[in-house]
């Protein structure tokens, strides 16, 4: 199953994410919150998100899904961290991070494929509220 | 001639030069960002100083490849996975090495602001730390294809980052926070660029010392 992980500057926001995904999640499923930095300040970390995406990963690949700004460059920076086997299979999702990420936890728990949940995530920044 | 317990001094100097304008980093931040610039680069310098007795007897290239991978881990704004790459980068060119040549130097600067491009997808103009290192990095090839000195090179440079900082008060944010902001970010200078010229300032007054 492809694992996710949840990169916000916050951790409250990371892991309430988490929370909220896990409601609708398979009880197997890998879901990881990397919010905030080491010692609990609001930003990101780089070292963290690297850890998660190992904890997440299963051997199907991992999609990371983001807030703004250095998220995006520290979940980069975590990927060309990892050795290249794993590097090739994660993927940051280019999708608002709750809607994002709860499409995400549905898809992969049915088995859809990296590539396939990427594509559907991108599709959660349509989706109209009013 | 730059060598690896050199290089140390400089690292330990930018600690210092950074933790004693903390509070004007931040400042600048606060005006057009979220005002944690300062704090950030204080707690991450403050971080690699704490690492530089392990590795003061190693080759350049583990320096700085230990200051970026520890600049990563404790940042945490924008400047860490910017910086971080920028001095992993830097690290690649001069693996091994305890002493460093103009060639070596160039070539470092050179990657490390190629690593901030791949990084933050930004260029020259946007209000961003660019700002202040490529004019810097320009002045440096100019100062010593010329026949300058590094020092002098980087006296010059030193001037060449603090004009990028001044021009970014003229100009309009469209990467990082700030950009948010659109046109009410003109007037103010970057925090990241400001950053980057007390780093450059700082190798200069380290290595014309
Ligand atoms: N995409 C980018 N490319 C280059 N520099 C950037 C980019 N985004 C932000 N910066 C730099 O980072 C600085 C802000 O750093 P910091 O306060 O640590 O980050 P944050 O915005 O996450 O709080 C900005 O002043 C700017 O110079
Ligand atoms: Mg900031």
């Amino acid at each position: 199953m492809v694992g996710i992980v949840i990169v916000s500057h916050s951790n409250k926001i990371a892991e309430g994410i988490v929370e909220l995904c896990s409601q609708m999640a398979h009880k197997d499923q890998k879901i990881a919150a990397a919010g905030g930095t080491e010692d609990g300040r609001i930003g990101t970390d780089a070292v963290k998100i690297l850890n998660a995406i190992k904890k997440a990963d299963d051997g199907d690949g991992v999609l990371i899904l983001v807030d703004m700004g250095s998220a995006i460059m520290s979940a980069e920076f975590a990927i060309d961290l990892l050795d290249n086997d794993l590097g090739k299979k994660v993927v940051i999702a280019d999708a608002p991070i709750v809607e994002g990420s709860i499409t995400a936890v549905v898809q992969a728990s049915i088995g859809s494929s990296l590539k396939e949940i990427a594509c559907d995530v991108k599709e959660s920044k349509n989706i109209e509220k009013i | 001639m730059l060598t690896s317990d050199l290089l140390i001094e400089i690292l330990k100097n930018i600690t210092k030069v950074i933790e004693t304008n903390k509070q004007y980093l931040c400042d600048i931040d606060a005006a057009i960002g979220d005002g944690d610039h300062g704090f950030n680069m204080n707690k991450g310098f403050k971080a690699v100083a704490e690492k530089l007795d392990v590795v003061k007897d190693s080759d350049c290239g583990t320096i700085l490849k230990t200051t970026a991978m520890t600049l990563i881990s404790t940042v945490g704004g924008a400047a860490g996975p910017l910086y971080g790459t920028a001095f992993l980068k830097a690290a690649k060119v001069v693996d091994g090495k305890k002493d460093l040549d103009n060639e070596d130097i160039v070539k470092m600067f050179d990657e490390g602001i190629k690593g901030v491009i791949m990084r933050g997808k930004a260029e020259q103009g946007e209000k961003t730390m660019l700002d202040a290192l490529i004019p810097a990095f320009e002045e440096i090839k100019r100062a010593l294809d010329s026949g300058s000195s590094s020092p002098e090179a980087f006296i010059r440079a030193t001037k060449a980052a603090h004009d990028g900082v001044e021009y970014t008060k003229t100009i309009r944010a469209t990467k990082g926070r700030a950009s948010y902001l659109g046109d009410r970010s003109i007037g103010h200078q970057d925090a990241g660029a400001t950053s980057s010229y007390l780093i450059i300032k700082t190798i200069s007054d380290t290595i014309n010392k």
